[in-house]
């Protein structure tokens, strides 16, 4: 009753048309970057997200600490799907600088919010306008300055809340727990909360046809980002060294690794910690404290970004050569050169698996949710030693930085670490000699010792030099050859170890097959569903490493037509494959999206269709 | 780095250390090196060192980068695992290598090249850090491994072997290391053993990190009379600062020195570093002295060898992160993973 001055504004939308549906729509907020926006709407989203539905939030922002327009796109959907979704339902435009696009990109009988303190025409009569003078309200409830600009965030949460029906207490909860300990900030944020949510009630009542009703399909879910849940897979996969090197987007999960280290890995008694933390000069070093400390037995990983594997690929081809364990995390962003540091891509498959000079290559690991980034955070660890080589684990944007809903982390507590082929002093006391590069097994991976093992056995020369099978120095070409050769057969042993594809063959009875990876999961199961309601038949194949195991080189061949599904320019996963395996290039069709944003569903069933449609013969099959 | 093998039977009447061990005990490979070079005096200072010192082979770990000075950790210490890395990165793989375990002595040796060109960023950080070791550039004012290139400590004055001219002036290793924080800061002269012997006892004894800017002749491409880094111009511009005497824990010390011409700088370790003084009056536990007599000693065109500056206490790297007692490197399971309960509620945290 106190906003009555405002209050005729809002009635501008008794429009024809009004989007309506419940728990599945898009909602974007436009926002200033700096302006503490992002905290609120991941608040909306977790609001959403224990309402039962799962979302899908997604920060698109800039480069930049203050100033320029950042954005933040929730997807709700009670079926689950978590992929990008072309189209919005509801904008929250918070922004005057970017008012043009975020009205131009409203659906028809949809939603826009914005603060009409200053107000506007935005010259469409086919969406539903709802004004709330935000920051008179602000002025109005605070007096610090600081507070008025911030609080308008929560104030539209709270109006949200109200026009989407969702229950207030969930926000009042969640409130309640971001602020605990700092309890003097828990009032003004619920004053701001019940702004918004008071204006709408007595302003946009039965205004708005979307609506959030309570479910129960997040049970199992959590949310929570992929560069957090590789971070506490390294404290569970018993890292104990984080080298690196800050570089968006990966910057977030070393973070988590000392978050969870900070926690978990302090010795009673002493307080001393059991990790070692170390913000490197830059990601040479980052790489070479990684190597140093994997060589003299302890599990270490770094985390960048493409800029940064082209930096370390030196030592990359080094830890290959003298085969020390290594685990880098590549959390892809826009390339090439600085690129879209903001922006998502898949762009670093080849730098990745053949990072450096000479003939090199790298297992590789690609995780599609929060869950698997944790389950491939351990077992990079367990790859790198039981091959004694660098594992890369592959994230993008997307799923680094984003929260997903995701299946909850599991472990096994009977779980042991697989070390390797490491010497202990009682080995080397036991076998009758030692050579750092004999293939004793005949499976390409040779035995290892950690300096200071043993007093008089066991000891070697690692280097980047030619070597034969005692670590010696030989520029003898056909040693060379030999070790070269050793090492091919090392990484054949383990593509028969790595993980194996996962399928979606709802019939199995297609001759054509989809092939996707990594964070294009989440859009691909949409699409997926939606082909099969378009009576489109197709396998699909979700490649999960490097080196390609049988399974993957089966379901190729056991497809006519291959789609291969990339966020990238150049099908880099189809050069992969074609190089790797001897694929005929005519076999394997990419669908490329490359623009930064995550690839939609939409999106590749148009490519499929598309192309299906041209060529009769092969869908007719 | 050879097909030679030297004879592993020793005569009988060889002196022998604490651990009941000969001088041959810390040898390494045959050199390949370049006959003369100063990079194999500095190998058999090394081997005096660790002999004198009784150090266990195995419990040291030598890393390298690339050049004819990252040669050299093959030619000593056989018993001793050896890493040569990449070029100009072996600060870093040393930095990791410590976090690990650090139990073990770490002796780096780097060249002009390494050190002060491709790799001067991670020096420079490896020192700021703190790092617990001893970090030795074999100091030859030129690319040998390539035929002689000018590096970036070749004085501006000191011509090319072929006469050319060096277009731009020196980098001054030690300078910087006492600026950035390192703890133990020498400069000696590959053919001093006498004074380089003790230094290097003292360096592998002081915890922190520990740098020795060893003049080493290039006997091939650097060591002509118009160059400032030959076996004549250092002899002829040596400035000694002290003699050392390095006394190990429970050791007397022998020497007499005259009232008031020594310092004697107590290690970690207990052991002691005794510094007689053979010119002015030089406190190296003063860094403001040290940096203004090397810029002095540059200007007068000499040479200032000794310990240049020490802290005797100061912290390490292991001490800074505050990092566990037991090597990261030994711990298991049990010791690092928080188990499935804490990870039931990390998940309920999560909703």
């Amino acid at each position: 009753m106190g906003y009555a001055e405002f209050s005729l504004s809002g009635s501008k939308s008794l429009l024809m048309s009004k989007i309506s549906s419940i728990n599945d729509f898009v909602i974007k907020f436009a926002n200033v970057n700096g302006s503490g926006s992002a905290s609120a709407n991941q608040m909306f989203a977790k609001g959403v997200f224990r309402s039962g539905i799962p979302v899908s939030p997604k920060n698109i922002f800039p480069s930049n600490i203050q100033g320029l327009p950042t954005w933040f796109e929730v997807r709700v959907n009670e079926k689950g799907y978590l992929g990008r979704r072309e189209g919005i339902d509801i904008a929250v435009a918070m922004n005057p600088q970017s008012y043009g696009q975020d009205v131009a990109d409203l659906k028809q009988g949809g939603y826009l919010i914005y603060d009409s303190s200053w107000k506007r025409d935005f010259g469409r009569d086919d969406i539903n306008i709802l004004e709330i003078p935000l920051t008179k309200l602000c002025v109005q409830e605070f007096s610090n300055p600081k507070q008025r600009l911030l609080f308008k965030n929560l104030g539209y949460v709270g109006l949200l809340a109200s026009i989407l029906e969702m229950d207030k207490e969930i926000y009042i909860t969640l409130i309640k727990e971001q602020f605990k300990g700092k309890e003097k900030l828990i009032e003004p944020n619920m004053k701001a909360l019940e702004i918004g949510y008071k204006y709408a009630e007595e302003n946009f009542k039965n205004l708005c046809d979307i609506k959030v009703k309570q479910s129960d399909k997040t049970e199992g879910l959590i949310l929570t980002s992929g560069n957090d849940a590789a971070g506490l897979g390294c404290v569970y996969g018993g890292a104990t060294i984080c080298a690196w090197y800050p570089i968006t987007p990966s910057t977030s999960l070393a973070e988590s690794f000392e978050k969870y280290s900070e926690k978990f890995r302090v010795e009673i008694g002493t307080d001393k910690n059991k990790y070692a933390f170390i913000q490197a000069e830059d990601e040479l070093a980052a790489m070479g404290m990684t190597i140093g400390a994997n060589w003299n037995g302890a599990r270490a990983f770094t985390a960048t970004s493409g800029p940064g594997v082209s930096l370390m690929s030196e030592f990359i081809g080094l830890a290959y050569f003298a085969e020390v364990p290594a685990v880098l995390f590549n959390v892809q962003r826009g390339g090439p050169s600085t690129g879209m540091p903001t922006r998502t891509q898949q762009s670093d498959i080849l730098s990745s698996a053949y990072a450096s000079h000479g003939d090199t290559k790298h297992i590789m690991l690609i995780p599609s949710d929060p869950k698997e980034c944790f389950d491939f955070a351990v077992e990079a660890f367990d790859l790198a030693e039981r091959y004694q080589t660098p594992v890369i684990v592959l994230l993008d944007l997307d799923l680094g930085m984003n929260d997903w809903s995701s299946k909850q982390f599991e472990w096994n507590d009977l779980k042991e670490y697989d070390r390797g082929k490491v010497l202990s002093a009682k080995d080397l006391d036991e076998i009758e000699e030692f050579g750092r590069y004999l293939d004793v097994d005949g499976d390409g991976v040779p035995y290892r010792t950690y300096p200071g093992t043993h007093p008089q056995k066991g000891a070697y020369f690692t280097r980047g030099t030619s070597h034969d099978e005692y670590a010696r120095y030989t520029e003898d070409g056909g040693k060379n050859a030999e070790m070269l050769s050793r090492l091919t057969k090392k990484f054949q042993t383990a593509s028969s170890t790595v993980p194996a594809p996962a399928f979606n063959q709802k019939k199995n009875t297609s001759s054509i097959g989809v092939v996707y990876f990594g964070s294009t999961d989440c859009s691909m199961q949409e699409a997926l569903d939606d082909l099969e309601e378009q009576n489109i038949d197709v396998d699909a194949m979700r490649i999960r490493s490097f080196p390609f195991n049988l399974e993957v080189w089966e379901f190729i061949e056991d497809h006519d037509l291959l789609f291969i599904v990339e966020q990238n320019r150049d099908g880099q996963m189809r050069t992969l494959l074609m190089a790797e395996g001897g694929i005929i290039p005519d076999k394997l069709v990419s669908i490329l999206c490359f623009d930064g944003q995550p690839i939609t569903a939409s999106y590749i069933t148009n490519k499929i269709n598309a192309h299906i449609s041209g060529t009769p013969s092969v869908a007719a099959s | 780095m050879t097909y030679i093998v030297k004879p592993k039977n020793h005569h009988p009447l060889l002196e022998k250390n604490e651990l009941g061990l000969t001088r041959r005990d810390y040898e390494g490979a045959v050199s390949t090196l370049c006959a003369g070079c100063g990079h194999d005096s500095i190998s058999s200072g090394i081997v005096e060192a660790c002999f004198q010192l009784s150090l266990e082979s195995y419990k040291v770990a030598k890393l390298s980068g690339i050049g004819c000075s990252s040669k050299a950790p093959a030619y000593f210490l056989n018993q001793s695992h050896g890493f040569n890395s990449v070029h100009g990165r072996m600060p870093s793989v040393a930095t990791g290598a410590a976090m690990a375990n650090h139990e073990l002595l770490y002796i780096g040796v780097s060249g002009d090249g390494d050190s002060a060109s491709i790799g001067i960023g991670q020096f420079i950080h490896c020192a700021r850090r703190q790092l617990n070791m001893t970090y030795i550039v074999e100091n030859n004012g030129t690319y040998g491994l390539t035929k002689g290139q000018f590096s970036a400590t070749n004085d501006l004055e000191s011509k090319s072997k072929y006469g050319d001219d060096n277009l731009f002036p020196s980098i001054d290793l030690p300078s910087m290391a006492i600026q950035l924080g390192a703890s133990f800061v020498a400069r000696s002269f590959s053919g001093d053993k006498e004074q380089l012997v003790p230094l290097l006892k003292a360096a592998m004894s002081h915890k922190g990190f520990s740098f020795l800017d060893i003049i080493s002749p290039c006997v091939t491409f650097n060591n002509h009379n118009t160059s400032t880094k030959s076996y004549d111009y250092i002899r002829e511009h040596n400035d000694s600062l002290s003699k050392p005497d390095f006394v190990p824990l429970g050791k007397e010390i022998t020497t007499d020195y005259q009232q008031g011409s020594s310092i004697k700088v107590p290690l970690h370790d207990g052991s002691l570093l005794s510094l007689e003084k053979l010119s002015e009056d030089y406190d190296p536990r003063d860094k403001i002295t040290a940096i203004k007599s090397i810029q002095e000693s540059q200007r007068d065109n000499k040479v200032l060898t000794g310990l240049l500056y020490i802290d005797p206490n100061s912290k390490d790297l292991k001490e800074i992160l505050n990092v566990s007692d037991k090597p990261l490197n030994t711990m298991e399971a049990k010791d690092l993973c928080p188990g499935s309960e804490k990870l039931k509620e990390i998940n309920s945290s999560l909703r």
